[in-house]
């Protein structure tokens, strides 16, 4: 038995034991260190000879529409391709190094262990299984393409040409035939061990090994060991380097979640501060207009107030004056009757 | 105010009647493509790109422009600047139809749209930024539409019971929209703190978010000023003179508030740059667009509105509005589309297809058509006579 399926058998076993009940994640960050067991594939590139025969098998068995050119037609691979609807793997041909042979990379759906699509799906239609499959649910999908978006590696397509019942499509490291203990479709075809199925960190330590025991031919990095939060998919690389088979290699080792995670987190606070502070805004104003208020009232009966007093002086000022007046003139008056009288005597008394 | 202007208006082909007309029936027919043949038979979205204009522009800019309901309200209601209250009906309603519109132009762009409930009603993913959108979208658009019902109800006239209760719920609608028009409006700056490998590193900074939501607040206060000079032009024998009194006085206010804000926002990107040591982008292509964005669209709408306010000049303010404007659809662009997919070869680039273009004038002449059907009937630019007392 070849080394490659004896790993594969092994993982295929492990997981058929395990997948049916165990509960699909969801990509939070509780789940960085979860699924330690999960399953993978190791691509090596220094292995792949370009024969497309991992093509053929996926278009097999996931009974996609077989393409205008046969498989066996090794001409399209001068042409660079990514996935489509149609297709969930292709194999690209580069030219690292001029006057050297080309080397091939196989693209696919990376299996991320925090997936992006995951993470941005808002109907949670995808879900990272223990097996190592992202897998999706088309019978709650929107439609949104967010996961498409979302996906550092431009693997999810679209069927752009449904009206009713577009699909996203992308692979799904075979996830029926693992439950069946089968081996992904492309894995059992490739004819030079260039895909290896397996536990992921099993995977890693085998990466690791060859990179060891083979000074100088590798690229001395596994990529997806922490690309992106890791995936499930990992992949060697000959020298000068993964960019030259056209990977990016700026992706950083941030998961999806914890990109957004900040931002989630916010939700709460907003949630929770806004009512506060917009509340005690409002209260404030309104205390700053009933204060205005007040003050204008006193102000009013402050005025009112004065203006009656001013009043009310001005007024016992003028009785008082107008008593003094009277008095005079009841003692004008008297003296007068008085002065009268007595010339009245006066007169009397002379007659 | 009085209805006899527009019952005097006779015929019904005018020229912006025909070319409404036109862009409806042109618009229809794209809609029957678009549900008959496929996204792919009328947009030219695909496998690397695929959100288009219906996104950047529908979405993006439909939310950030409707931004005016919420800031008018809050300025209205919270906090206590009382004169604006006739500039808060126009921008309620407003925000409405543009929430309303999105909504709509969103059932042509995702893939199965009967089923844009599922995530609040079936299946939530709570991990997803779009969720947040989604939930406050639908949310807000329901409190937008209960904020606007007073005025249909007192055009409708005996309702006034449901009228006085829907009065009484404003403080708490007002503050409802407020915190919900802070979480999706920076939501959708979050939503492309997934892809930093997608997004050009001078759009792309973890203040996305912040931005967006500090961009939707001038956003808003532009098109209030926008908004209420076409409505000058067009309805002004249905204003009244308490309208047309504060008019004047809320659009230097509102020049004011957005040159403080846009002044902040300009901050902000200088911040980006500089957390990220970014500079060294400013010399490139995309530098150059990026400072073509942020001063020609940022920096000097700033000025125009801070030196209008300063000199009470009506007529910079009411230059600067509109820019102001283009400059919120060119930053929401260049995210969603420009600066997107930059490192993409250039054949892989999106431009929009004519049905795409055709799809989202239809959406904004809908928009058109009934904010002129409601102004022209209910009590949107004066006060109903029979509530004259009221404060709503």
């Amino acid at each position: 038995m070849k080394r490659r399926h004896f790993l594969g058998l092994l993982g295929a076993t492990g997981l058929s034991l395990t997948a049916g009940v165990s509960k699909a994640r969801a990509s939070s960050a509780a789940d960085v260190t979860g699924l330690p067991n999960v399953g993978g594939v190791l691509f090596d590139a220094t292995r792949c000879i370009g024969c497309r025969k991992c093509e053929a098998a996926c278009n097999q068995v996931n009974e996609l529409p077989k393409p205008a050119k046969p498989f066996d037609d090794l001409t399209v691979l001068e042409t660079r391709r990514r996935t489509d609807a149609k297709t969930y793997t292709v194999v690209n041909k580069y030219l690292p190094e001029a006057g050297k042979p080309p080397v091939f990379r196989k693209i696919q759906c990376n299996h991320c262990l925090e997936p992006a699509c995951a993470s941005a799906c808002f109907v949670h239609a995808f879900k990272k299984t223990e097996s190592g499959a992202v897998v999706y649910d088309p019978s709650v999908c929107v439609g949104c393409r967010y996961c498409i978006v979302a996906c550092p590696f431009n693997i999810p397509t679209y069927e752009y040409d449904k009206a009713l019942t577009p699909r996203v499509m992308k692979c799904t490291m075979c996830y029926p035939r693992l439950l069946e203990g089968k081996l992904p479709g492309c894995v059992e075809a490739c004819p030079k061990e260039a895909l290896v199925f397996g536990k992921r960190r099993e995977l890693l330590n085998i990466a690791w090994d060859r990179i060891g025991a083979n000074p100088g031919r590798y690229v001395e990095h596994v990529y997806g060991e922490r690309e992106m939060g890791g995936t499930s998919w990992i992949y060697m690389a000959p020298k000068p380097s993964f960019a030259a088979l056209g990977m990016d290699e700026h992706l950083g080792t941030a998961s999806a979640p914890e990109l957004t995670s900040g931002a989630l987190a916010a939700v709460p606070a907003v949630a929770g501060v806004w009512p506060v502070l917009l509340t005690g805004l409002y209260a404030i104003s309104k205390r700053k207009e009933k204060i205005a208020e007040e003050e204008k009232k006193a102000a009013v009966e402050a005025a009112i107030a004065k203006a009656s007093a001013d009043a009310e002086a001005k007024l016992a000022e003028e009785l008082g004056k107008a008593e003094v007046a009277n008095k005079r003139r009841i003692e004008v008056e008297v003296k007068k009757a008085l002065e009268a009288a007595a010339k009245q005597a006066e007169g009397g008394e002379d007659a | 105010m009085s209805t006899e202007n527009r019952k005097t208006g006779g015929s019904l082909f005018t020229p912006g009647n025909i070319i409404a007309g036109i862009i409806l029936a042109a618009g229809i027919v794209v809609t029957i493509m678009r549900f008959t043949l496929g996204l792919g038979s009328v947009t030219n979205l695909s496998d690397n790109n695929p959100w288009g204009i219906w996104i950047g522009f529908d979405l993006l800019c439909g939310v950030a422009l409707a931004a005016g309901g919420y800031t008018t309200s809050a300025a209205c209601y919270i906090f206590g600047f009382k004169k604006f209250h006739p500039g808060v009906r126009p921008a309620i309603l407003t925000a409405f139809l543009g929430y309303a519109l999105v909504v709509f132009a969103l059932h042509y762009d995702v893939g199965r749209p009967w089923r844009l409930v599922y995530p609040i009603f079936y299946q939530q993913g709570t991990t997803s930024i779009l969720f947040e959108v989604g939930l406050c979208v639908f949310i807000y658009l329901t409190v937008l539409f209960l904020e606007s019902l007073p005025a249909a109800l007192e055009w409708k006239g005996g309702f006034d019971k449901y009228r006085g209760i829907l009065v009484k719920l404003t403080m708490g609608l007002t503050i409802l929209g407020v915190i919900l028009s802070t979480l999706h409006q920076s939501s959708l700056g979050a939503l492309y703190l997934i892809a930093p490998s997608k997004l050009h590193p001078l759009w792309y900074t973890p203040y996305l978010p912040l931005m967006f939501f500090l961009s939707s607040m001038f956003a808003g206060l532009s098109m209030v000023i926008s908004e209420g000079m076409l409505s000058h032009k067009n309805f002004h024998h249905m204003m009244d003179a308490e309208y047309n009194a504060g008019y004047e006085n809320l659009q230097l206010a509102f020049a004011k508030g957005a040159a403080w804000i846009m002044a902040g926002y300009l901050a902000m990107k200088l911040l980006g740059l500089a957390m990220d040591n970014r500079w060294h982008y400013l010399f490139t292509g995309y530098g150059a667009w990026w400072l073509f964005e942020v001063i020609g669209f940022v920096a000097l709408p700033c000025y125009c509105y801070a030196v209008g306010y300063r000199d009470r000049n009506l007529r910079l303010v009411r230059i600067a509005g509109p820019w102001t404007v283009l400059g919120i659809v060119l930053n929401r662009f260049n995210i969603s589309l420009v600066a997107f997919n930059w490192q993409l070869p250039s054949a892989d680039r999106y431009f929009p297809s004519l049905g795409e273009i055709i799809i989202s004038v239809f959406v904004v002449t809908i928009g058109v058509l009934a904010f002129r059907f409601i102004v022209t009937r209910m009590p949107i630019f004066f006060v109903h006579p029979a509530y004259k007392d009221s404060s709503h």
